[in-house]
This record gives C-alpha cells, structure tokens and sequence, in this order.
C-alpha cells in the first residue's frame, strides 16, 4: 500500500511540473507580447497543476501515515505547493498574473532539483521529530516563504519599474502592462508583513519544540542562526519603509535579500551545514 | 499611498551646525543614537554579525567542532579565537551591537509611549475646513432630512464602529470628528516593550539556572545532588543548595526499531525511559520520559537526550578473586549501534590494564576480519576486548575522560598486531586475560539512558514576552489607524452630506470605509438607496 500510493504521488508531481512548465511557458509569451489569454490559459493551467501537486503531497502523507515534510524532498513538495496555493489565493484579490512566470519558474526549478537529487523512499518518523510541533512549525514556516516568495518578485519587479519611471526609459516595453513602482511597492509590503508575522510565530514555535526535545529552546544551531537573521532583514524591511532615504528602492533590496536568505537557509544551510536540523534527511 | 497621507518630508539642507559643549555633544549622540536610521543600521548589522556563527562551529552549540577545527587549521584558528569567532554569540562585538539597538530601541519608544498616552486621552482634531481635499472624500445631497439627524446618523454610525466621536460645528455646518485604531501603536510599543522583556528574561535566565548530564543504566538511581552528575554548568548566580533533593531510577528503557519497512530496517521509531521518581519526603512515582516529551520534575526539566548499551563486566585476578565488576555504558559508533567502551584497572592486578571494549548487538564480521554490527536491536550481541598493559596515567592527578584510554605508555597484549587476538565473548562467557593476569566475564547488558537535566527559570518569562510581541505585532500592523468626519450642510430641500477620511500608516480599505459610511448612514436615516 506504501509503495503503490508513493508511487502514485510520484506520477502526480511528475505531471503536475509538466503542467506547470506549460503554464510558465505562456506566462512567459504574455509577459512578452501582452495577449491576456494566455495569462488566462496559463492560470488554469497553474491551478491544474496545483491540484495535482496537492494530490502527490497527499498520497505522499498518507503513504508514510504522517505529514508530508519530513525530509527535504517532502519540505520540497509541500513548501512549493504552499507558494503556489499562496500565488492563486492573492491571485483571487489582486491581478499578480504578471508574477506567473517568476512563481512557476521558481517551483520549477526547485521540484526539479528535489525530485532529481533528494528523492527518498518513505521512511518512518525518528523519535526527535515525532512531535505535533512538526506540524505546527513547519508548515507556517513554509505559509510564509510563499509570502516572502511574492514579495521577492514584486520588489524586484518595483525596482525594474522603478528605474525605468526615472530614466523614462523605453526598455522592457513588457513593463509598460504592470502597476507603477508605489503600487508594486504596497503590493509587496502588504504580502511581506503577513510573512513577517508567520515567521514570527515559526521563530516562536520552533523555540518551544526545541525546548521539548532538545532542552533549551535556543541554542544558535545553524538553523535558528539563519531563522534568526531572515527574521532581523525583514524587520529591517519594515523599519526601512518608515525611515528617510530608504523607501523605495532600498526596502525594495531588503526585501529581495531577505528573500535570499530564505531560499539560502532552505538549501545550503540544510545541505551543506552541520547542524541539529541536520538529520531531517535530505 | 505607502506613507502616511499627512507625512511630509522635510527637506534636507545643509546645516551650519553651532558649537557644542559636551552636554550639547551628549545630546546629539542621543538623537543620532536613538535615531530610525541608526536602528535600521544596527539591525542590519546584527543580521550580517550573526553570519559567521553559522559558518565557524561555536563552543556553545558544538564544541567538538571548534576542537576539530583547531585541529585542521592550525594556523588561522588561533587568530579566529581572538576574534571571539568561536563564540559569536557571547562575544565583545555582537553583545555591542545588540545591547546599541535595545538602547536605541529604548530611547526611541519611551518618547512615543508619552506622546501616546497624551493622545489616549485626547479629543479627536477640529474638523477640516476643507474635506474634499482629503485623500478619501464622498458627498452626496439628500432631500426631506434634517440637518441634526443626518449627522446624528453619521455619529451613531462611527460610535457602533469603535470610534472615539466629538462634535466640532462652524457656521451652518455642523460637524463630527472621529479617530480609532489607537491599538495600532499601543500594539507596536507593546511588540518594542516586549522584545526588551524577552532580553531580559534571557539575560537573567542564563544566570539562575544550570544544565547537567547524567548517563544511568537501568536499574540505577541519580540522586539530585551537584556530586551526581557527569557534568554540570551552572549559571553565574546559581546557587547549589536550590537543587530540589530527589532520585531518578531507570526501571526499563525501551527502543523499538522498525521491523517491517524494508527501505527503512533498524531505523529507530521509539524510545521510552519508565522511570521511578521520587522527591524527598513524597511518595516514589512511576513516570515515562521520551524524547519529545520531557519530564517536569521538582522545579528541573529532565530530558532524553542519548541512550545504548552497557554491557557488565566483572574482572577477576589470577586467584579468582573480583577486582572490578560493574554496569560500563559504551558509547554508539554507528546507527547500527556499534559502541565503545573503556575500562581501567589501575589496582588489583600484577599490572595496570586498560581494556578497550567494542560491543555488537548483533555481529557480523566482514572480509577483512572486522566485526561490525548490522542491527541495532540485541539479536547476536558480542563483546570484545583489546588489552593494554603499562601506566594508565591516573596518577598524575590530570582529570582524564572515563571513555577513552590513552595508551601513549601502555602496551598492547591482545588484539590486532599484538602476540594474542582480541577477547571475543558473549553473554555469560567468561575468557583470560593475557599473561595470565587473570579473568574477564561478560555477565550481561543492560541499555542505558543519558538524561540532561536543566533549569530556567525565566523561561516561562521569555515565552510570554514572545508571544506578547506578537500579538503586539498583529494589532500593529494589521489594525488600521484612521480619522473619518461627517460634515451635514442645510441646503435647499434637503441636507448636504459630506464624509471624509485619512489613514495614518498603511491603509488599504479607507475608500471602502468612507462609501460604507455613507450608505451606513442613508439607511439609518431610513432612506433606501438605488
């Protein structure tokens, strides 16, 4: 039964980033040429593969009879399934169809390595993380990487407007179709300040677990070093926006290096560092 | 859209600056200090100085990897310890910048506490003369409605929503003023408040409190008391006679190994420590412990830290008699359970020997003769000794670690490239010692626990201040600040009624609130709108 259902979801994910590459080839197209149905055609497909990347991270949890982020292929699966579900959801609010190519190209990527480097079979819990707290902490810290996700790509998008607005300048005609540089800038703060808030919280919870199983709820493992330090850049962020010379295109940076970290802490720090989040086994 | 709509930046000029005296001097480093752009600059700088921990192993968190790194840079880890690199976190340069940005942090929130508390308990401003200027404006006439009414409409309306409401009237034009969201800065200087409260809880909690380690086999007792530990460190103030007097005795531990997932055999899935606890003067109570499920005991928190086999052993002399028999907890080499164990015999024996034993839960032995173990559970388990016989050292008075043995003086006697092979025996067997010194049993194993016990006592504290910040955060971000007026002018026929508002901060939905107003109050005038 294990074998069959994490075979299944395997087939799902496969499926669901072929559909995405499709979504984020005419994402691309409209970016480029302004033929708003295939923006159309591209968020379908986008929701579609949505769909059947929640079925894979399902019946992945089913098969292993927990939560599906248990090892840095399952954080994989589920943590870009959120920045997706994250993407579609404020998508419901506000037209972000012009970050679909960034979204879809950076789930992309991301599963493609997951899959293809950190594939691992289903394999029971180690008692360290057999603990709610995995539930809890884990998942609200991928809920607002999807957030800082957004908010990466609009910043980086306010700054291309940005400098274009001042030069008057005529390059990336494309640009011409997205909200002007203030307007992307509350965008993003908006969408940062919830992932803030969520990081705040994984920051906490994760202090109150690593109380419980390791007996002091902070201790500078690589880990929470890195926690701490996306924590005081987006803090930053925040500060920067209310401080003279920094709003705008500064904050913009903040937020596009804090973004950085994010995906630093998810990749090299998991990787390469030696640490007790270590054996959350690739 | 993204500042406050009544911000105005004020130009920066170049300013002839008068002479200072060192008060003036005083206060202008104040200023500077308690400035946002030197918090924002010190924040960033916290985050850049907290880099480097992640980077070189600390002593706090992995002091075997700041051993090792001596060991493989010999030349450049000298020159890092002066810069404090292997204690980041406690160093000169990263408690400076902190300890900046918590004053800075300080002296910028004492003066916005005041200025809020004023503005707590003041009226809303004068309405406007103009309130079409505004950034959110709505007017609208209408016909056979008195002028009080409609604005009483429009105060009832505000008051429902949580707004402070004043009455302000100029000529014909009768006014209402009207603020709410006062929350939002009493929750961002509760969120500021808060933080300082966690570093203090922090700061004191490190010094009232202790960590401690004990291994105890099963069947053992520990006894709270500064003596029973394996190591211990204690905080600045800790006081020894605080350790509450109770005992901890290890009635079974339990590992359970998965069995049937055959991508995953051997893999630990559980580890339960039932023990007997008993405080002086209670009674003896049975407990569990686990690893994501401390035990609360006598003001300490005991967690479940490591845990493998100790095998017992009793040495006889050549005439038979026991020089040494006890319960040695061997320390895991692999995930397979493959453990190491040292025992030293400096008295009873013709010579002082060191064994160094390795225990297999189930044995296997490879093409090269090396026994290893391929499970962790107790299936084949066997023992085996390598003898030295020489100075063990212990007599220099030099603390030495009880697991590992230093044979810089020692001869081997048994064991690979030695006149004897090694000692292999299981359970209940018994072989000789080389050169005939005399006996070695095996009696049999136990499984052992290696339990941390800690106490903070501020870390209840630390918890609260952390989730007071963050509350403080939700309400400050997320609670909008805003001032909506409703101005009712008599025209003819009917009344005029303008609605106005303007956000401090960030604020998405004012439009909506303004156009809600005005519907709020059509209807409540009893009128229906098409």
């Amino acid at each position: 039964m294990t074998d069959v259902l994490s075979q299944y979801s395997v087939l799902s994910l496969y499926s669901a980033m072929a559909i995405y590459a499709i979504a984020f080839v005419l994402f691309t197209f409209d970016l480029a040429g302004g033929n708003a149905k295939l923006a159309r055609v591209a968020m379908s497909l986008t929701w579609l593969g949505f769909v059947l990347q929640l079925a894979a991270t399902v019946m992945r949890g089913l098969a292993a009879s927990r939560v599906p982020w248990a090892n840095m292929y399952e954080f994989a699966m589920t943590g870009t399934a959120v920045i997706i579900g994250v993407f579609l959801l404020v998508n419901l609010k506000w037209d972000l169809r012009f970050l679909g190519s960034f979204i879809t190209g950076l789930v992309l990527l991301l599963l493609g390595l997951a899959a293809t480097r950190y594939y691992v079979d289903v394999v029971p819990l180690p008692p360290a993380l057999q603990s709610y707290w995995l539930v809890i902490h884990v998942f609200v810290a991928t809920l607002a990487t999807g957030f800082f996700a957004l908010g990466f790509a609009l910043s980086l998008a306010q700054l291309l407007q940005d400098s274009r607005e001042k030069k008057q300048s005529k390059r990336l005609a494309f640009m011409d179709r997205l909200p002007a540089a203030d307007v992307l800038e509350n965008y993003a703060y908006r969408l940062i300040i919830i992932g803030f808030v969520l990081w705040t919280f994984t920051l906490i919870a994760g202090a109150i677990w690593a109380e419980k199983a390791w007996g002091r709820y902070w201790g500078w493992d690589t880990k929470e070093v890195w926690t701490f330090i996306i924590w005081t850049l987006y803090a930053g962020y925040i500060h920067a926006r209310s401080t003279r010379g920094w709003r705008g295109s500064r904050s913009a940076w903040l937020a596009m290096v804090g973004f950085a970290a994010v995906m630093f802490n998810f990749t090299v720090v998991n990787i390469f560092f030696k640490g007790l989040h270590a054996y959350s086994g690739l | 859209m993204s500042r406050p709509s009544d911000h105005v930046d004020s130009v920066a000029e170049p300013v002839t600056n008068p002479r200072l005296n060192l008060r003036g001097w005083l206060r202008w480093f104040w200023r500077q200090l308690t400035s946002m752009r030197t918090a924002l600059l010190l924040l960033l700088l916290l985050a850049i100085a907290a880099v480097p921990g992640s980077l070189v192993p600390q002593r706090s968190s992995d002091p075997n990897g700041v051993s090792q790194y001596f060991r493989d840079h010999p030349d450049t880890a000298p020159w890092l310890d002066k810069l404090q690199a292997f204690d980041v976190y406690s160093s000169a340069w990263f408690s400076a910048i902190y300890l900046l940005l918590f004053i800075s942090l300080i002296g910028c929130v004492i003066p916005r506490l005041n200025h809020h508390l004023k503005a707590l308990r003041s009226a809303p401003p004068v309405t406007p003369a103009n309130l079409s200027r505004l950034p959110a404006h709505a007017t609208e006439t209408l016909t056979k409605v008195e002028a009080e009414a409609a604005l009483e409409a429009g105060r009832l309306a505000l008051k429902k929503q949580g707004y402070r409401v004043v009455r302000y009237d100029r000529d014909k034009t009768i006014t209402v003023s009207a603020e709410r969201g006062y929350l939002r800065e009493t929750g961002n200087l509760i969120f500021h408040l808060a933080l300082v409260g966690v570093l203090i809880a922090v700061g004191f909690g490190g010094g009232f409190g202790f960590a401690g380690q004990r291994v105890i086999a099963e069947g053992q007792t520990f006894t709270n008391a500064l003596l029973a530990y394996d190591s211990f460190n204690p905080g600045r103030f800790f006081n020894p006679n605080t350790l509450t007097p109770y005992t901890i005795t290890l009635d079974k531990f339990t590992a359970k190994y998965e069995e049937t997932n055959k991508k995953a055999l051997g893999q630990a899935t559980d580890f339960t420590a039932d023990v007997t606890t008993q405080i002086q003067g209670e009674a003896a109570q049975s407990q569990t412990i686990k690893v994501n499920d401390p035990l609360r005991l006598g003001g300490t928190d005991v967690y479940l830290l490591g845990n493998g086999y100790a095998p017992m052993v009793t040495v006889r002399d050549a005439s038979g008699k026991v020089i040494f028999t006890d319960t040695v907890p061997f320390l895991p080499q692999d995930k397979n359970l493959t453990s190491l164990g040292v025992i030293k015999l400096p008295d009873g024996l013709t010579q002082q020997v060191g064994l160094i034993g390795f225990f297999y839960p189930t044995v296997s032995t490879g093409h090269s003769g090396a026994s290893f173990s391929i499970y962790p559970d107790i299936i084949d388990p066997q023992l085996t000794f390598d003898v030295y016989v020489g100075d063990l050292g212990l007599d220099g008075g030099i603390p030495r670690s009880v697991y590992a043995l230093d044979t810089a003086n020692m001869t081997k006697v048994a064991g690979r490239n030695s006149p004897t092979k090694s000692i292999e025996i299981r359970p209940g067997e018994s072989a000789s010692l080389p050169n005939g010194l005399g006996t070695v049993t095996f009696d049999g194993i136990k499984r052992y626990a290696s339990l941390d016990i800690h106490r903070d006592p501020t870390q209840g504290w630390v918890l609260f201040f952390a989730l007071l910040s963050l509350a403080g955060l939700l309400v400050s971000l997320f609670i909008p600040r805003r001032r909506m007026w409703v101005a009712v002018t008599p025209v003819r026929g009917g009344v005029n009624v303008e609605v106005a508002g303007l956000a401090r901060g960030d604020d998405p939905t004012l439009d909506r609130a303004v156009t809600e107003l005005q519907t709020t109050i059509a209807s409540n005038l009893g009128l229906t709108r098409d």
